[in-house]
């Protein structure tokens, strides 16, 4: 029988029940308004009062009224139908729902239980399996989406029977197993899982040894994303996470995206919405769309939904990884979901951590960040959850818990720099402070021997120092003067310029230069870099800066035009005569 | 306010703060409207049957006898055509005596946000004039962006001005800790300009109680969403002065001993101001609600929480500053941000409108290092003082709020001056774009 319980307390959306049965931590349950129910969780048990928060506005509830608890965690529903969706941080199918505006306690089916899938085989009678072994496959948009047995189901079962290859909806079952007592269970197409638990099919999870390509120079070139791997990018409002986030969606080598839109814009997603339906994925020609999943609770949807977005989405990441598939979760921002437990922490009158935020901060974010990761499964394939979260420090100031606790645990730092951004140097991505730990990994640095070029992580050393020297010796002008230097140190800085104008800065909104293939990052550093290993003769400041300008404005427009087009050798000829630069291609 | 039969009346209040009360109730609903002692007071807590009331024009002289009416229902207002061209205070109530009350359908106010899949995307260039936001900030219908400005800039008239100029079927003004000077602008600058037919004004003045100003926004774009999904209007809301707001709400959770957090202000500032701003849309059926807003700083202070957390949702921000060169108030290139306008700039403007914008505050900022040069004693290159010349002429013809012409006429004014003080190669543009438009 289910735990029953009546409204005692009302604070906005916390809300105090006298249960009458047991609860439990994080258990769902329904708090009935009128005609409507409201989705809750319980955050906090003393006695027999549950402290629960409700999902949605508590508008007119009053003390006395009845709550309903369902004796299971917030589960998301796993199957095929996920691709393509736009769900709020609940799960709830946001295409499906009537009308302008959002209704409350109105919640949507995450599948649609009516579509036919075409349902293939993997497993025969008689196989053993355990949880995550593919009982059979289905189409799913480009992708082979794996019928597994349930996350839930422990130890060994033996296959009695599967389906025949044929159409089937998402309840059917497609297979029946028995466990180690004999004992006869279903299988269909879903299974529910509950977020805030990691899933961990798989035999084990290496250091990510490979990289996962951005279209991003500054990603790609200087500071890598491994594939499986962790990363986030602080930085104040207006600096560019989100059109950089979007970047990623849009150019990553993965097989599917998922991003979290978690308390920030609605029109960023509708972005989203109307771009991705168009666009090609460059890699398999098929629409953007089709290998993404949004999970959206902007920042005018209920608050409390906002933590649940982001473990949504990690576990929908984590699914399909369990596939054999490579994915990439994008979270934008973290700090929304921070702040969401900090609303939370507070009315429960907590004692309040740095910032007012909850004293455990660190640990929810450092057991978030490890559910990422690149496994080895069971059958021997491998499947990733590669993770970019972006942060939204108060004030812009790194200097805050939000910031400092990720930056314990992500791999990659990509710190958005105020006055790059303000000096419209998009990407804003501080080519000083910002690493990628990965580079420094030995089985990273073989990866790109091969795949790259022999010594590459070398050359991108080089550059940094380039930059970095080019730094002081911009300092070294600003005290002494243009002329109070020796000739030597605007050279330096003007060859600092050059990398930061072609290589770090990249605009997002234009059609070429938006993404640039790993070939084509190669050819731009080591020509970039044999111009940096020259110096030619100047006789005075004047004349060495306008020999930059004149290189970085024909070097710009030759990262407008389409890779090794007619455009393209006009403009690498005009380079090669200027600096005298043999072509060696 | 009368008193109905139905309605549960309280006479023993348990407590009471400078902006809240506290009485033993039953039955009461989450964020229910009640009379307390004549004054509107709003639910805000319930623990058992003690129910704590926001009472929005303060508590002074309430005593603990005090009768306590409950209404029985959250905030609303009527809405109709009988809003048009009229001036309420935060309740919904007439100004200046007048007695009619409005006809209309009631509606909740505060109620809930779209579904973000049923949003269109912003889509339509709005016209003010201004060169610092047509061309390098243009502003898009179902945007939200505030100006920052600091308490002695002219913001009221810029903002009354872009609203006058903007194409648009509705003005709603919500003014929040108005002066009394500043809300009589207002209204002569709509009369003067022949535009009541389209204004709609919800004003607390410096005059009125400060928590009253809670309601402003709320009933401002209620009255919005009336006209932009009912009738597929494009509305124009102008919310002045969101700081005041935000003192506001810092008052009432202060008094309810919540931990405060940066400056003072609630922990849930942020969500606070975004179920405001996020009612910023374009309608799937054609109707818009795009707002702007005001911020004041203090001395320009944008890490302070309150324009932090605006920054944070808003779809940019538009900084007002006075230009020493010239003498004029600008829209400051640098720090100014319409994050929209990539949706409609070269698209419903000429195409070169995005490279001649970038290139042209890029030169601006190098003009602006040529300066710390110069303040700092060094010697200039050629290239410094043309872009000294080029930073004046700019700011005079273009940026200066005062100048109104269209977005081409904008367009090649700003190359008249690349060709005036610029090699082509030091202005950076693509050839395609130099090629035609190079003077
Ligand atoms: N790579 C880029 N290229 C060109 N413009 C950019 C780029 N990144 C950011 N911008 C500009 O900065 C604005 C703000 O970027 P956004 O990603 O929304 O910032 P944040 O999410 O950090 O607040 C964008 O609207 C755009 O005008
Ligand atoms: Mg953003």
């Amino acid at each position: 029988m289910k735990t029953k319980g009546k409204v005692t307390g009302i604070i906005a959306n916390l809300v105090i029940v006298e249960v009458d049965g047991p609860v439990s931590q994080n258990e769902i349950c329904f708090v009935s308004l009128g005609e409507v129910k409201l989705m809750a969780e319980v955050i906090k048990i003393t006695g027999s009062r549950a402290f629960i928060q409700v999902f949605e506005s508590t508008r007119g509830l009053k003390t006395g009224n009845v709550v309903e608890f369902e004796g299971h965690m917030l589960e998301v529903s796993l199957g095929p139908g996920i691709l393509s969706s736009i769900y709020d941080g609940l799960q709830n199918n946001l295409k499906t729902m009537d009308g302008v505006f959002l209704k409350r306690g109105e919640y949507t089916s995450p599948l649609n239980p009516d579509t036919e899938w075409n349902f293939k085989p993997l497993a025969k009678a008689g196989d053993t399996v355990k949880a995550g072994s593919y009982l059979g496959e289905v189409p799913e948009n480009n992708l082979s989406h794996k019928i597994m047995l349930p996350f839930k189901f422990r130890g060994n079962y033996t296959v009695k029977s599967v389906a025949d290859e044929g159409s089937y909806t998402v309840n059917h079952v497609i297979a029946v197993v028995v466990d180690e007592h004999g004992g006869e269970h279903d299988v269909t197409m879903v299974q529910k899982w509950a977020v805030k638990l990691p899933i961990t099919c798989y035999k084990n999870k290496p250091r990510p040894f490979r990289i996962m390509e951005t279209g991003v120079r500054i990603f790609d070139t200087f500071n890598p994303m491994a594939e499986g791997g962790t990363g986030f990018i602080p930085g104040p409002f207006g600096s560019g996470k989100t059109v950089l986030q979007h970047a990623l969606a849009k150019q990553a080598e993965a097989d599917v995206i998922i991003m979290a839109a978690c308390g920030e814009r609605a029109n960023e997603v509708v972005e989203i919405f109307v771009e991705f339906p168009e666009l090609n994925d460059p890699r398999t020609g098929r629409k953007l769309m089709e290998r993404t999943i949004i999970v959206c609770n902007t920042s005018n949807m209920p608050v409390a939904a906002r933590e649940a977005s982001v473990y949504t989405a990690m576990t929908l990441g984590e699914y399909y990884r369990a596939m054999g598939l490579k994915t990439l979760l994008l979270a934008d921002s973290t700090s929304r979901w921070a702040q969401a437990l900090r609303e939370m922490s507070n009315r429960l009158e907590e004692l309040p951590g740095a910032d007012a935020f909850p004293m455990d901060l660190s640990a929810v974010i450092s057991n978030f960040y490890s559910r990422a990761g690149y496994v080895e499964l069971e059958n021997d394939k491998s499947g990733s959850v590669t993770f970019i979260g972006t942060v939204s420090p108060a004030g812009g100031n790194l200097k805050e818990p939000v910031t400092e606790s990720t930056k314990k645990v992500a791999r990659c730092f990509y710190a958005l720099s105020q006055a790059r951004a303000d000096s419209k140097r998009y990407p804003a991505v501080d080519p000083v402070d910002s690493y990628s730990k990965y580079l420094e990994y030995p089985e990273i640095q073989e990866y790109l021997n091969e795949t790259v070029e022999d010594r590459w992580h070398e050359k991108v050393a080089e550059s940094k120092n380039i930059i970095l020297r080019g730094k002081e010796a911009a300092e070294q002008i600003n005290i002494l003067g243009d002329d109070g230097v020796p000739l030597e140190y605007h050279d330096r800085f003007w060859k600092s310029e050059l990398i930061d104008f072609i290589i770090l800065q990249q605009d997002a909104f234009d059609k070429t230069d938006s993404s640039t293939p790993m070939e084509r990052q190669k050819y731009m550093l080591n020509l970039v870099l044999e111009i940096c290993r020259r110096s030619p003769e100047f006789e005075n400041f004047e004349e060495c800066a306008s020999y930059y300008t004149d290189l970085i404005n024909i070097m710009k427009q030759l990262n407008y035009s389409e890779y090794g087009s007619e455009k393209f050798m006009n403009y690498e000829k005009q380079i090669l005569d200027k600096t005298g630069i043999k072509n060696n291609n | 306010m009368e008193k109905k039969a139905f309605q549960k009346v309280y006479t023993q209040l348990q407590a009471i703060t400078k902006a809240t009360i506290a009485v033993k109730a039953q039955g009461i609903g989450n964020d229910e409207l009640a009379i307390v002692g004549g004054r509107l007071a709003q639910v805000v807590r319930i623990i058992g049957d003690m129910v704590t009331l926001q009472v929005f024009s303060g508590t002074e002289g309430i005593a603990t006898n005090t009768e306590v009416i409950f209404l029985g229902e959250p905030p609303t207002l009527n809405v109709s055509d009988d809003l048009v061209g009229r001036f309420f205070d935060a309740y919904g109530k007439p100004f200046f005596g007048e007695k009619r009350e409005i006809r209309g359908e009631k509606r909740e106010i505060g109620g809930p946000s779209v579904n973000p899949y049923r949003r269109k995307q912003p889509s339509d260039y709005i016209h003010t004039g201004i060169a610092g936001i047509d061309l390098n900030n243009a502003l898009v219908t179902g945007q939200k962006i505030p100006f920052f400005a600091n308490p002695d800039q002219p913001y009221n008239q810029v903002m009354a001005m872009v609203a006058l100029r903007a194409k648009v079927d509705k003005i709603i003004l919500g003014g929040m800790g108005l002066s009394n000077d500043d809300f009589l602008y207002f209204k002569k600058m709509f009369e003067n300009a022949g535009v009541l037919d389209r204004i709609i004004c919800f004003v607390n003045t410096t005059e009125q109680p400060p928590v009253e100003r809670l309601l402003i926004p709320d009933m401002a774009l209620a009255a919005a969403e009336y006209f932009a999904v009912d009738k597929n209007e494009n509305v124009l809301v102008l919310l002045t002065d969101m700081t005041q707001y935000a003192d506001a709400l810092s008052i009432v959770s202060n008094r309810m001993d919540q931990i405060p957090s940066k400056d003072s202000m609630p922990g849930s500032l942020y969500s606070d101001l975004a179920k405001i701003y996020e009612k910023a849309v374009q309608l799937p059926e054609g109707g818009s609600i795009t707002i702007i807003a005001v911020t004041t700083l203090n001395e320009g202070d944008i890490t302070h929480a309150v324009p932090d957390n605006t920054g944070y949702i808003t779809e940019g921000q538009l900084f007002l500053r006075k230009d020493s060169d010239t003498g004029k108030v600008i829209v400051d290139p640098f720090r100014s941000l319409s994050r929209l306008k990539q949706l409609v700039i070269g698209k419903q403007t000429r195409e070169d409108h995005p490279q001649v914008m970038n290139a042209a505050v890029r030169l601006y900022a190098d003009a602006a290092n040529a300066k710390t040069k110069l303040e700092n004693g060094f010697e200039l290159s050629d290239y410094d003082k043309r872009c000294l010349d080029f930073a004046k002429d700019y700011a005079e013809k273009l940026l200066a709020v005062d100048v109104n012409i269209d977005s081409t006429e904008m367009l090649d004014k700003t190359w008249d001056l690349f060709s005036k003080y610029f090699k082509k190669e030091e202005v950076r543009i693509k050839d395609e774009f130099t090629s035609k438009y190079w003077k």
